[in-house]
């Protein structure tokens, strides 16, 4: 470990490709000639070859790197895998990614991680649809190097003509893409041309192997020559005599004696000291963990950025980004996710989706919605204001990942662009007679009554009761239904999840409004998702939302079905119908649980109101 | 038996100085251990005495000086741990002045279960994956730190550096969180809990050379020294006490030998060897054609059995 390998370092890089283009064989093929692969290993290969093997009586390298058992059995690598291998003159770690369509948010997982990228391509196949998908993923996610490494070229002979033919084709879908280099390799994995040998098949090919172009290429981008940013991670208090901020630097370097600023109150210091892994140092430079004291006591939590004065981050509370959908449930405008921005957690949601991207033509469609493995250029809205750098400025500081509120599953994954400037223009106005004021005039306390359930559980009904009996106890109350928002505010809604995401973003918005003038209001709505409903709830003050489940079975709801609505949704004449052709997720914690079967709705309004006499009293 | 538990002399020039690639290695491990730290309500390093969980232990202590880690160790105890590990842990814990828990399955010890008798896929499972699960639930851990990693196995190079597990403490390997630019998920429902690799991309090899360089404290059974080895099925096996009763035609032989992983003495194998120092280690080491996990008698149980031991639960 001298020499060389300290001046070229790591080099983390990753394959992608179309099913079936070989990269695990490659991978396997570079761990192997590479003298990597153990006896033991290979002697259980070679047992595995027989069983799963599919290149007959050869040891079937794929084997190597494809690690699970399902996917052993299918032939196809189903997630990413990493991989470790050295030559005498450098280190590398290999994300394994698929190529199967659904797994592209793996693939963009293992290139947000990497500085190079190998796309295969299939020499007999060309440039297919997923090799434009993974080249054009690798340069949204910022990679600056990439390799065309043309596969199975044995299969077409070593023909120079149909190497230059895929070159070309996709050298005109990826140059326009920003790459620094851009290497064409015809290779042959399951034999080894050009992989680590330079083949005597292709004697027209003068560039590098794969392996000397990989130990060669320079993929440094002078992160430390950028701007200093320092996302704080944990705060240091081990006792009151020290007070440190440990992180890893972002960018940049920095050094005792420094100016820095805390981004998002714009308070300054002075770094006093800097603890590197082995104790006290004088600089600090990007992807080193350390621990910053500052000079005064300013107040520095988890997520702040330190930055140098004269060089801050931007701040905004709304911007555009790219975003990459990796989840099964379709990204919906309007809905909340939770986002991590450095170590900085908030909420944040969608306000509009500019355009979705065609992956295949790079041409920009409309969306309404952003579906598993779709790409949309979108304006987001935060809860808090967030430090950050455009993407391809920084991709530390420009990059955002958003989480499922409920599941907690990692979502989507965002590059920032720019902050939408607007969003430091518009204040909140503050009034002298506010909520409280106006709910003392009426000696009540502002409320939301939500009441949720299928279509024909009984919620309007109830809910008209509940209100009747508020009213005679002098209580100003208004109700929000599909009736009387549907045919005005929202008539340009449908029924589909993300126009019923926004159709309860604005009854929530109008329920806000009444709660501010001091109303109870009683809003009826099937509101089917958990999360549109904790949206609501969260832009209530505490204890103002009281979640009601009215739950009827759905075979009680179909035996009722009033409107019989359910006799049409059953027949298949209206789509999107809730609890017949569209899921309805119950309450986990609703403050009151109504079941309606075998009670009068009188018994039910009762249970309501008494736990709405109980809030007010309190 | 030997004394010595520093690391050996003879690694030259590089002691104390870490190579560019072992210094990003360990500011990565850093950063994982004090998000886990952040982003945990009650995490606990889960501490095997292994070479792996010296590394963890040792970059914890980094982590968070000048104060001590905010999380407790914690050692899960078959019963049939090497007695020079169970020396080494109380002598490392004590000096270091840190909390250690120890967990045995109060179950699995009554019905007297060991991996002589009930061959290793039962003891592994009733003492090790079974008490791991229950000294996690036992003490509320919501994060658990461990040395794997992905180098180590073809399941485990999958694997991700937070790893959710369901409220079972199952793995699902189609069901992974994707990890990109190192923006970790931390969050979990109630019950649910996280397997933490702050190691998961350093090569063995990386390990030894940071334990050479850093001049780590490791349990003096990966040096070689003459040990009582008996051979049993083709592998040599270091009678560590008289539970293992001989066979006939067995018998116990003293042999220079040493081990390249740690585990239960009856579950681990042992090669003959003469490296006594750390540098004579990384010699033979290089030379190896063998995997690291070769050694490990649990592993060869059945087909992709460390897919299905994590599927389980085991770490």
């Amino acid at each position: 470990m001298h020499g060389m390998d300290t001046a070229r370092g790591l080099l983390r890089f990753l394959t992608c490709g179309s099913v079936d283009d070989g990269k695990s064989t490659l991978i396997g093929r570079l761990l192997y000639d590479s003298k990597l692969i153990m006896e033991d290993t290979l002697a259980t290969i070679e047992k595995d070859s027989r069983k799963h093997g599919t290149v007959g009586e050869e040891v079937d390298l794929a084997l190597l790197v494809d690690g699970l058992e399902a996917e052993r059995q299918q032939g196809i690598t189903i997630d990413v895998a990493y991989r470790f291998f050295g030559t005498p003159k450098r280190s590398f770690i290999v994300a394994d990614t698929p190529g199967h369509e659904q797994y592209t948010r793996n693939m963009a997982t293992g290139a947000s991680n990497s500085d190079l990228a190998i796309i295969l391509a299939d020499a007999r196949k060309g440039v297919l649809t997923q090799t434009r998908r993974h080249t054009y993923i690798c340069s949204l996610l910022g990679i600056r190097h990439v390799v065309l490494a043309v596969n199975k070229i044995d299969l077409v002979g070593f023909d120079e003509a149909t190497f230059d033919r895929i070159v070309g084709d996709w050298a005109t879908f990826a140059s326009g893409l920003g790459f620094q280099t851009m290497v064409p390799i015809p290779v042959s994995a399951r034999f080894g041309d050009n992989v680590t040998q330079r083949s005597g098949n292709t004697p027209w090919y003068r560039g590098p192997t794969l392996l000397g172009h990989l130990e060669a290429v320079d993929v440094e981008h002078g992160v430390e020559d950028k701007s200093f940013r320092f996302p704080v991670q944990w705060v240091n208090r081990p006792n009151l005599d020290f007070r440190g901020f440990s992180g890893s630097v972002a960018s940049g370097r920095a050094a005792v004696g420094d100016a820095v600023v805390v981004a998002a109150s714009g308070r300054t210091s002075h770094i006093a000291r800097i603890l590197g892994p082995d104790g006290d140092v004088d600089v600090c430079s990007a992807g080193d963990a350390v621990t910053i004291c500052l000079a005064d006591e300013v107040d520095v939590a988890r997520g702040d950025v330190l930055a140098p004065l004269a060089d801050r981050p931007e701040l905004a509370d709304q911007f555009a980004a790219h975003l990459l959908w990796m989840d099964e449930e379709a990204m919906l405008p309007g809905r909340q996710y939770l986002m991590r921005v450095g170590n900085l957690w908030t909420t944040a949601s969608v306000t509009a989706i500019k355009h979705r991207v065609d992956v295949n033509t790079l041409e920009h469609a409309a969306a309404k919605k952003l579906d598993l493995n779709e790409i949309g250029f979108c304006n987001f809205s935060t809860a808090m204001r967030v430090p950050f750098d455009a993407y391809t400025e920084n991709r530390q500081t420009g990059a955002f990942v958003l989480v499922d509120r409920l599941s907690n599953r990692t979502a989507g994954a965002g590059m920032i662009s720019f902050g939408l400037r607007r969003a430091t223009n518009i204040h909140q106005e503050e009034f002298l007679v506010d909520k409280r004021a106006r709910a003392a005039l009426d000696h009540q306390k502002p409320l939301v009554l939500w009441f949720t359930g299928l279509s024909g559980s009984g919620k309007s009904t109830v809910a008209k009761l509940v209100e009747q009996a508020l009213y005679r106890e002098g209580r100003h109350t208004y109700t929000l239904d599909g009736d009387n928002l549907r045919f005005g505010l929202n008539r340009d809604l449908g029924f589909t999840d993300q126009d019923r995401v926004e159709n309860i973003r604005r009854v929530g918005e109008v329920a806000k409004l009444f709660v501010d003038a001091g109303v109870i209001v009683l809003c009826s709505f099937i509101s089917p998702f958990r999360a549109e409903r904790r949206m609501v709830r969260e832009m209530m003050a505490d204890g103002e939302f009281i979640e009601v489940f009215v739950d009827t079975p759905v075979e009680e709801c179909i035996r009722r079905d009033p409107k019989g609505l359910y006799a049409k949704a059953l027949r298949g004449a209206i789509q999107n119908f809730t609890g017949v052709s569209s899921p309805y997720e119950p309450p986990e914690q609703a403050e009151v649980h109504l079941h309606t079967v075998g009670r009068t709705p009188e018994q039910a309004a009762v249970e309501v109101l008494d736990h709405v006499r109980r809030l007010i009293a309190s | 038996m030997q004394s010595t538990t520093r690391a050996g002399p003879g690694v030259g020039a590089s002691a104390g100085r870490l190579t560019p690639q072992l210094r990003r290695l360990e500011a990565e491990a850093i950063g994982i251990l004090r998000e886990t730290a952040a982003g945990f309500r009650n995490p606990v390093l889960l501490y095997s005495i292994g070479k792996d969980s010296s590394v963890v232990l040792h970059l914890a202590m980094k982590a968070f000086a000048p104060g001590k880690p905010p999380f407790p160790l914690m050692h899960i105890a078959t019963g049939w741990d090497f007695r020079d590990m169970l020396e080494f842990r109380d002598r490392r814990v004590a000096e270091l002045g840190l909390r250690l828990i120890v967990h045995s399955n109060p179950d699995g010890l009554a019905r007297g279960i060991n991996p002589l008798d009930h061959g290793s896929q039962v003891h592994m499972s009733v003492m090790g994956t079974e008490a791991l699960k229950q000294g996690l639930d036992i003490h509320g851990f919501d994060a658990a730190i461990g040395g794997a990693r992905r180098d180590e196995e073809k399941a485990r190079a999958k694997e991700r550096v937070f790893s959710h597990r369901t409220a079972g403490h199952t793995w699902e390997p189609r069901n992974q969180r994707p990890e990109l630019w190192g923006l970790y998920n931390t969050r979990i429902n109630q019950g649910e809990g996280m397997r933490v690799f702050p190691l998961s991309n350093w090569t063995e090899f990386d390990v030894w050379e940071y334990i050479a360089a850093e001049n780590i404290p490791v349990v003096p059974l990966y040096f070689a020294a003459e040990r009582p080895i008996v051979k049993r099925d083709g592998i040599l096996i270091m009678r560590d006490d008289d539970r293992m009763k001989l066979r006939d035609g067995e018998q116990v032989e003293r042999m220079w030998v040493r081990f390249r992983t740690m585990g239960d003495w009856p579950l681990t194998a042992a090669h003959e060897s003469r490296a006594e120092t750390l540098g004579q280690m990384l010699d033979e080491l290089r030379e190896s054609r063998v995997s690291e996990r070769a050694g490990r008698l649990i592993d060869k149980d059945q087909e992709a059995s460390m897919e299905r031991k994590k599927r389980e639960g085991y770490f």
